[in-house]
């Protein structure tokens, strides 16, 4: 079973020497954790591997699901380098590249059924697609036209958050909402809220608060952190001595680590998750050990502070070219296939460049509607100000139009 | 019409919403069988159940993001923070998350979460369970903060406050917990974000809210037998503030004197000055004074005497406005 702690929830001791508090010491102790101490089910040459307790969920797969899930990826992949290109061309303040993740954002988002609600970091661009959400509208935070940009209850698909973890809280608290509509109604449809989250927000309070509160309530929440080895430049060695699924014994409830860049084994642990919390057995901590291939921003540069040669290493575990090989080698897809999917996903890089030019600036008035749901008189009497304040200009025949690109207000 | 203490009045308030919508629930530290370390939410657990009365694990960010999560499922929470120097590890949340919700989802969504907390000084207590945070608060848009002064309004402020779309934070005037009022159980009669003239007068106007309204009120009796008329406002919300009602009243008396335990630098009293001298500039007779608390952390119990607003620096505050 590897690294799965199902269903208990003992402590593996990781078998860490004291590292006398160096760093290096720390860093080396990485290989306190094995990368084959997960579940695996495809390898990085495209080739399945038996788990006893998570191979089984593979005859739940179609054909047509398998490509799905390479469609996905694919598609993903391509949206992210469009998005990229939008920022390096000014249309983007700021891009979040995942690039490396796709597995383990495909393979966990395709698991969650639509009455599931998910909280997402500011990455979860994967699965964000899985739940229908429009590409181009995730583009509009960082064009700096709005800081959401869906209705989450359109695809119970949360905002996304920028401040690292609060969401996990959030997670907890809207699963504890589900447990309570279940015991009003025991008609309710059983769900599970998701919590993403990464290596780095994992040393937030935070998430620590979730856990205890998931535990206690024994709320159906499944924490998906994605362990992508670095917060912008500092290694995961300085969040955590010990793999992060370690923790979950510490909270009283099952952990998994899993190959975050095999989709299968990601869909498989996560579907057992799903429904483990849903049924009403309570929290589960899944990490998927993954890789941010890029930068951690458009505005990073990770050349300073990690070697090339580690992101090779990487690349040579990409999650697109194992599910490729597989497919291929089972003939459940061809050229033909491979081909489509280029296709399908320069027209969605085409959409979503068209889209996102297209996005007007909002009106700031609109800013003033939405700071309160019920009527402020401060509010009120600020926007009349403003309202005047433009309005002035006009006198001059040189007026600017609120919430227009002009810069500095002046006619 | 029944009396009450506050505390009692707070309590069947929170009965009363309870029973009427079961969306809502509390949320807090010891808040079930203990009903409160000032024993607000007595009865309540036995009551409505542990679904709907919660004793929370300690941690004041997980109550108020949990509650955050529960809103956006539908239900209205309340939370407890046991006193108002606790409430900081919740903050982040607070500010962060709680107060953005509803602008950050261009007004899809909205989180109707209600804080508690007891707040203000006066009590001997050691450190971090006397102080008067509110004006951090305030300064954060897309909050509503509220505070009672008696029984009458601790009752409908509370249901108010949880009637509301938006995030409320209540701070409720802990010394006063167990001051006796008339509350009419049949009619709110204000909406909780409007001022109350409590005291008529012509000389001066004095603001005050929650701990401090009951020291307005007797300085104003205490000035009228020095022949000085004192009109005395209670804000009971401070934010939004009711800058109309101050502004009726000081373009009459000409004289403002704002008061709270909170530190006078960079809070309410400020705000207040400042908007109602722009706006009563020609009807100031002397300018806009404050009485509060010092710049200092807030001292320790055996001087707090010292540190907090009286009847007789009311009145120093009055004199000084009186002799321009």
């Amino acid at each position: 079973m590897g690294a799965a702690q199902l269903p208990t929830t003992e402590f593996e001791d990781a078998g860490i020497d004291e590292p006398g508090g160096s760093l290096e010491a720390a860093q080396a102790a990485e290989t306190a954790a094995p990368e084959d101490d997960m579940v695996q089910l495809l390898g990085p040459d495209g080739t399945l591997r038996h788990d006893a307790t998570f191979s089984p969920f593979l005859e739940r797969l179609t054909p047509e699901k398998l490509r799905g899930f390479y469609r996905d990826m694919a598609t993903i992949r391509r949206f992210d380098q469009e998005a990229t290109a939008l920022q390096r061309q000014g249309e983007l303040a700021l891009w979040v590249p995942l690039t490396g993740q796709e597995a383990a954002q495909i393979g966990s988002g395709r698991a969650t059924q639509p009455q599931d609600y998910i909280f997402p970091t500011y990455r979860e661009h994967g699965v964000a697609l899985t739940r229908g959400v429009d590409l181009s509208q995730l583009l509009k935070l960082f064009r700096g036209i709005s800081n959401g940009g869906w209705n989450p209850k359109d695809n119970n698909f949360h905002l996304y958050t920028l401040v690292l973890a609060v969401q996990t809280l959030h997670a907890v608290g809207y699963a504890m909402g589900i447990q309570r509509d279940l015991a009003a109604d025991p008609e309710t449809e059983p769900a599970a809220a998701v919590a993403y989250f990464g290596d780095g927000a994992s040393s937030e309070g935070d998430v620590h608060e979730s856990m205890v509160f998931a535990a206690s309530y024994n709320a159906p929440v499944v924490f998906f952190c994605q362990n992508n080895h670095w917060a912008i430049s500092v290694p995961f060695e300085v969040q955590s001595r010990v793999p992060l699924v370690n923790r979950a014994g510490g909270y009283g409830f099952p952990g998994i680590r899993v190959d975050g860049n095999d989709v299968l084994a990601v869909h498989a642990v996560s579907e057992w998750a799903l429904e483990h919390a849903r049924s009403g057995q309570g929290p589960v901590l899944i990490e998927a050990y993954t890789y941010r291939v890029g930068a951690h921003t458009t505005a990073d540069d990770p050349t300073k502070y990690r070697p090339a040669a580690e992101e090779d290493k990487w690349r040579a575990k990409d999650p697109l070219i194992r599910l490729e090989t597989y497919l291929r080698a089972q003939n459940l897809a061809d050229d033909a296939f491979f081909a489509s999917i280029k296709n399908d996903g320069d027209e969605l890089a085409a959409y979503v460049r068209k889209t996102t030019l297209a996005m007007t600036v909002p009106d700031i008035r609109s800013s003033f509607a939405n700071v309160y749901a019920q009527a402020h008189p401060l509010v009120a009497e600020e926007l009349a100000w403003f309202e005047n304040y433009e309005a002035s200009f006009a006198d001059q025949g040189a007026g600017t139009v609120a919430g227009s690109t002009t810069e500095n207000g002046a006619a | 019409m029944t009396t009450m203490t506050i505390a009692k009045a707070i309590n069947e308030g929170l009965r009363a919403t309870l029973a009427a919508n079961p969306k809502t629930l509390i949320m807090g530290e010891d808040i079930g069988a203990l009903g409160g370390v000032y024993r607000v939410t007595e009865g309540l657990k036995a009551e409505f159940g542990a679904n709907r009365v919660m004793d929370t694990p300690l941690a004041e960010s997980g109550i108020i993001g949990t509650a955050i999560g529960m809103a956006l499922r539908g239900y209205s929470p309340i939370c407890e923070i046991q006193f108002d120097g606790f409430v900081f590890p919740g903050f982040n949340q607070i500010t962060t998350q709680l107060a953005k919700i509803h602008t950050r989802s261009s007004g899809q969504l909205s989180a109707p979460v209600v804080i508690r907390i007891p707040y203000g000084g006066g009590i001997g207590s050691i450190e971090h369970h006397s102080e008067s945070p509110e004006a951090l608060f305030a300064h954060t848009a897309g909050l509503r903060i509220i505070s009672p002064s008696n029984a009458h309004d601790a009752y409908w402020m509370i249901q108010q406050a949880v009637a509301c779309p938006d995030p409320v934070i209540v701070f409720e005037p802990k010394r006063r917990y167990w001051l006796k009022g008339d509350v009419n159980t049949e009619s709110p009669g204000l909406d909780a974000f409007q001022a109350q003239v409590l005291r008529a007068g012509t000389d001066a106007t004095v603001v005050a809210y929650g701990p401090l309204v009951p020291v307005a009120l007797a300085a104003a009796d205490t000035a009228a037998e020095e022949g000085h008329s004192v009109e005395v406002i209670d804000l009971r919300s401070i934010s939004p503030i009711d800058f109309d009602a101050v502004t009726v009243s000081v373009e009459k008396t000409g004289r403002l004197i704002i008061a709270h335990e909170a530190p006078t630098f960079g809070g309410l009293g400020g705000e207040i000055a400042a908007r109602i001298s722009e706006r009563c500039f020609y009807a100031l007779e002397a300018p806009a004074l404050r009485v509060g608390g010092f710049h200092m952390p807030y001292p320790v119990a055996r001087v707090e005497e010292h540190y907090l607003p009286d009847i007789d620096r009311i009145l120093e505050a009055l004199d000084r406005a009186l002799a321009y």
